[in-house]
């Protein structure tokens, strides 16, 4: 079995260390947690992508991935994510585990090493980021930012929650906005990185056959440049309890052939760090997040009013948020069966094989959380940014216990707080 | 049963036929909460004619797929919320070659593995069922053909074969599936799903023979008759087309290069020129080397490149796309690069560091039960097994690798698959 162990390696630098032998490669990430912020969110973002360029002593690409391919053909991916009201940035990487080496050789040190040095010891030319650099992944993340629009159903999720927490900070996109992302100079740059450095807490994750102390060990080494900082700042998020009096209406329109309908609400102050978070969870599996949900099951199978229907949960922000793929002209008709079925989980019309087979899916979801790196890491990070310690196999034990009356419960707090529709252009 | 042991990459394969037919492989993994299973035939969106008992059937495009759809319903229900209901995530995919049903699940591996098994074999379709369908996959035909890197990659396809089924979208048309009927599916659910054309492979913290005893107790008794394929006229060696371009709501142009190559014989050959394949794409324009870096520091790629080498029966080729500002000079920088390498060679350093980085990765990548399964299931329908890479990895040489570019990265056998943004007014 696995074991985990969280430690502080350095005053606001955190280690977490799963160590199991199930796996052929070892997952560390090295993460920066910041308050999300439109003054900083394009530069936090941009940061890991010109760190990734190059470093004192493999200054380009060519040597980078020389590098890694000598560790047999390790990864190493600049990463933006974001937790609840956190912007959190940095690297995920993945190498073989020393186990499955050709020649028995150490790979642990030397990886954690290569991490550390794309974050701490920069290529810089005049001493600060290399303008080259600088402006490539600048272009690049403009790019990526114009091209959410690509992707229509995430697209209509972030237009959901740009319009519905336009005044928090969960309204700002990860990847920040092209205006404060082209401003950026290389001297901002290395100015926002030093202050990221200095003042960010640091969540350090380590996956794999390695013992705890031999992985604590190699980090300490390879993190010994990072500068000392007795008061770096954690991560906060706020959470604002009620929906305004009426829903907030957001409508646009593209050349597309399929109309997306998003829903926002609030959960009423319900969030995960109240004692009733698995009633939640579970209510909104059942309202919307498998294929035994009420939206799966009576909105997109039965009535065939949307190729697909689902509900997600934001459980440190408190937001439910609904997506759906329709033909423009069933609008009205979609979003009314999409809040009748909201109200039959209030009422806590919900069957037997609705309740059970929506918790075996979520339980099921945590235990094999245990069966990939990746999802590991996510699980751990999210935690971390909550600041919980709960495991995925503890947070099951308490989804087992969750009665109907307490899913109904739940549910009854949601309230529709905002209505995004995407629309094809009028012919 | 027949045990199999892969120690370089730490793995044990256990392999039984059964009385019908049916070849089942068993990844035995007791440290894991989870179970995965994957039922697959060796049947897909290219198998559009074929002949059965003598008869000769042309059936439109797309329908394996809207058969796979319509394989969850059952005559008491639907499969889908049976397997769910026991905590599984179940779901299916048709590709070009094959369709497959899968699940993974935490709890209740047996009786999951029992409803998987029973519905896939056991065909159950009513005209209204069939009628309803039409919307379903109609919308699903919708949103991918909005989907520009569908599209890109799909118009490739299209250039670079002239006759070949691979030219032709999976899931069909809306049009073409306008076609499908109750009748059509049950013809090819004969034609395709019988155990002997089959094959089911699990992962996970099971017991192997426990998983071939049920496969005897749910599945027939005995292997039916399989159908011959046809994809028609054999293709020649050059691409049809150099470059087809096609206008989208995309933010920057979308590109897809693809080198038509030869399609190889089934077995081990097999897996062989794959492994070729890949390694000639990492020496020829991967992360490592100097054309990558190139192409990246002028902001001709960017990090959404990305690159492979694909086989299906009757073609293989390499395909290498992204977003990029300028997809032609891509196309002529990689063309330049290939000649240089007929010259001089590649790199020996480049070579052994690569064949060490796709080594480890290909190790790494046995953490996916998903890809162990489908791996093997793929590997077996082709002839070969997929755990032999480690073995045929060590005996392929820098040589191969550039006989390889040298007779596929030819103009004549170029295609490039553009998707500009609309200009205004459009």
């Amino acid at each position: 079995m696995s074991q985990v162990t969280h430690r502080e390696l350095f005053p606001g630098v955190w280690l977490r260390a799963v160590h199991t032998n199930k796996f052929k490669s070892s997952y560390l990430s090295i993460t920066l947690l910041a308050p999300l912020d439109k003054k900083t969110a394009g530069a936090n973002a941009l940061i890991p992508e010109v760190l990734r360029r190059g470093t004192a002593i493999h200054p380009d690409m060519e040597s980078m991935s020389a590098a890694l391919d000598e560790l047999y053909g390790g990864a190493i991916e600049p990463m933006v994510r974001k937790r609840g009201e956190t912007q959190c940035v940095g690297f995920i990487a993945s190498f073989l585990d020393d186990a499955y080496a050709m020649k028995g050789e150490k790979i642990l040190e030397p990886a954690a090493g290569l991490l550390c040095e794309v974050l701490l010891k920069p290529y810089t030319e005049k001493e600060v980021f290399s303008a080259g650099y600088v402006s490539g992944e600048k272009a690049n993340l403009i790019d990526r930012i114009r091209a959410q629009i690509n992707d229509k159903r995430t697209y209509a999720t972030q237009r959901l929650t740009q319009e519905m927490c336009k005044y928090e900070a969960f309204g700002v996109d990860k990847l920040g906005d092209e205006e404060s992302v082209s401003a950026i100079t290389p001297e901002s740059l290395w100015q926002r990185y030093q202050e990221l450095l200095a003042t960010a807490q640091v969540e350090v994750y380590y996956c794999g056959s390695a013992e705890p102390d031999r992985v604590a060990g190699a980090l300490k080494q390879a993190l010994d440049k990072l500068p000392v900082n007795q008061d770096r700042t954690g991560p906060d998020c706020d959470v604002r309890v009620s929906a305004g009096p009426e829903p907030i209406v957001a409508e646009e329109c593209m050349d597309v052939s399929q109309g997306k309908l998003a829903l926002g609400f609030r959960t009423g102050g319900l969030t995960c760090w109240e004692t009733d978070y698995p009633a939640l969870y579970l209510a909104v599996a059942v309202f919307g997040g498998t294929t035994l949900s009420k939206l799966f099951m009576n909105v997109r199978e039965k009535l065939s009013l949307c190729y697909y229907a689902s509900a997600t949960l934001e459980k440190m922000k408190g937001l439910v948020l609904v997506s759906s793929g329709i033909e423009f002209d069933k609008y009205q008709t979609a979003k009314d069966e999409i809040l009748a079925q909201l109200e039959a989980v209030k009422r806590g019309e919900i069957e037997d094989w609705e309740l059970e087979g929506s918790r075996r899916t979520l339980i099921g979801a945590c235990m094999s959380t245990l069966d990939e790196q990746g999802r590991q890491e996510e699980f751990w990070l999210g935690q971390t940014a909550a600041g919980l310690e709960e495991s995925p196999e503890e947070l099951a034990a308490r989804l087992e216990g969750v009665t109907r009356e307490q899913v109904a419960a739940a549910a009854r707090k949601l309230e529709l707080d905002t209505v995004y529709f995407l629309k094809g252009k009028e012919v | 049963m027949e045990k199999l042991q892969f120690a370089r990459v730490g793995e044990t394969m256990y392999h039984e036929k059964l009385e019908n037919g049916l070849n089942v492989f068993v990844f035995p993994k007791p440290e894991f909460q989870k179970g995965y299973a994957f039922f697959a035939t060796n049947y897909g969106g290219m198998d559009m004619r074929f002949c059965l008992d003598g008869e000769w059937h042309n059936t439109p495009a797309g329908v394996a797929h809207y058969l796979e759809h319509k394989m969850f319903d059952t005559e008491e229900g639907n499969a889908l919320q049976d397997l769910a209901a026991n905590g599984a995530s179940p779901n299916a995919f048709t590709s070009n070659a094959i369709t497959g049903y899968y699940f993974d699940s935490t709890e209740k591996f047996e009786d999951n593995l029992r409803i998987l098994l029973s519905f896939v074999s056991v065909p159950w379709f009513t005209k209204e069922s069939v009628d309803k369908e039409q919307g379903i996959i109609g919308q699903e035909i919708g949103m991918i053909e909005d989907d520009p890197d569908w599209k890109v990659f799909m118009n490739l396809m299209a250039a670079l074969y002239k006759n070949h089924p691979v030219r032709v979208s999976v899931a069909g048309s809306v049009e073409s599936i306008s076609h499908i009927t109750a009748d059509t599916l049950y013809a090819c659910h004969k034609a395709f799903y019988d155990p002997a054309n089959m094959v089911l492979c699990v992962a996970g913290p099971v017991d192997p023979d426990r998983i071939c005893e049920v496969a005897r107790e749910i599945l027939p008794k005995e292997a039916g008759p399989i159908a011959v394929k046809d994809y028609g006229e054999k293709e020649g060696p050059e691409a049809a087309q150099a470059l087809v371009e096609e206008r989208m709501e995309v933010s920057a142009p979308l590109f897809q290069l693809g080198y038509k190559g030869d399609a190889p014989i089934n077995g081990e050959e097999r897996l062989r020129q794959q492994l070729v394949g890949e390694l000639a794409l990492e020496v020829l324009l991967g992360s490592s080397t100097s054309l990558y870096a190139k192409l990246y520091r002028e902001g001709l790629i960017n990090q959404e490149f990305s690159y492979g080498y694909e086989c299906y029966p009757g073609c293989a080729f390499l395909a290498a796309g992204g977003e990029s500002k300028d997809p032609e000079a891509v196309r002529m920088a990689v063309a330049d690069e290939a000649a240089r390498i007929g010259r001089e060679g590649v790199d020996p350093k480049l070579w052994e560091r690569v064949k060490k980085g796709v080594y480890g990765n290909k190790v790494r990548g046995l953490n996916s039960f998903e890809n162990l399964c489908i791996g093997q299931a793929q590997a077996f329908f082709a002839g070969s097994n997929f755990l032999r890479f480690a073995e045929v990895f060590d005996t392929i040489t820098k040589k191969e690798a550039e006989e390889l570019i040298e007779n596929w990265v030819r103009p004549e056998r170029t295609a490039l698959s553009v998707v500009r943004a609309k200009e205004e007014g459009q």
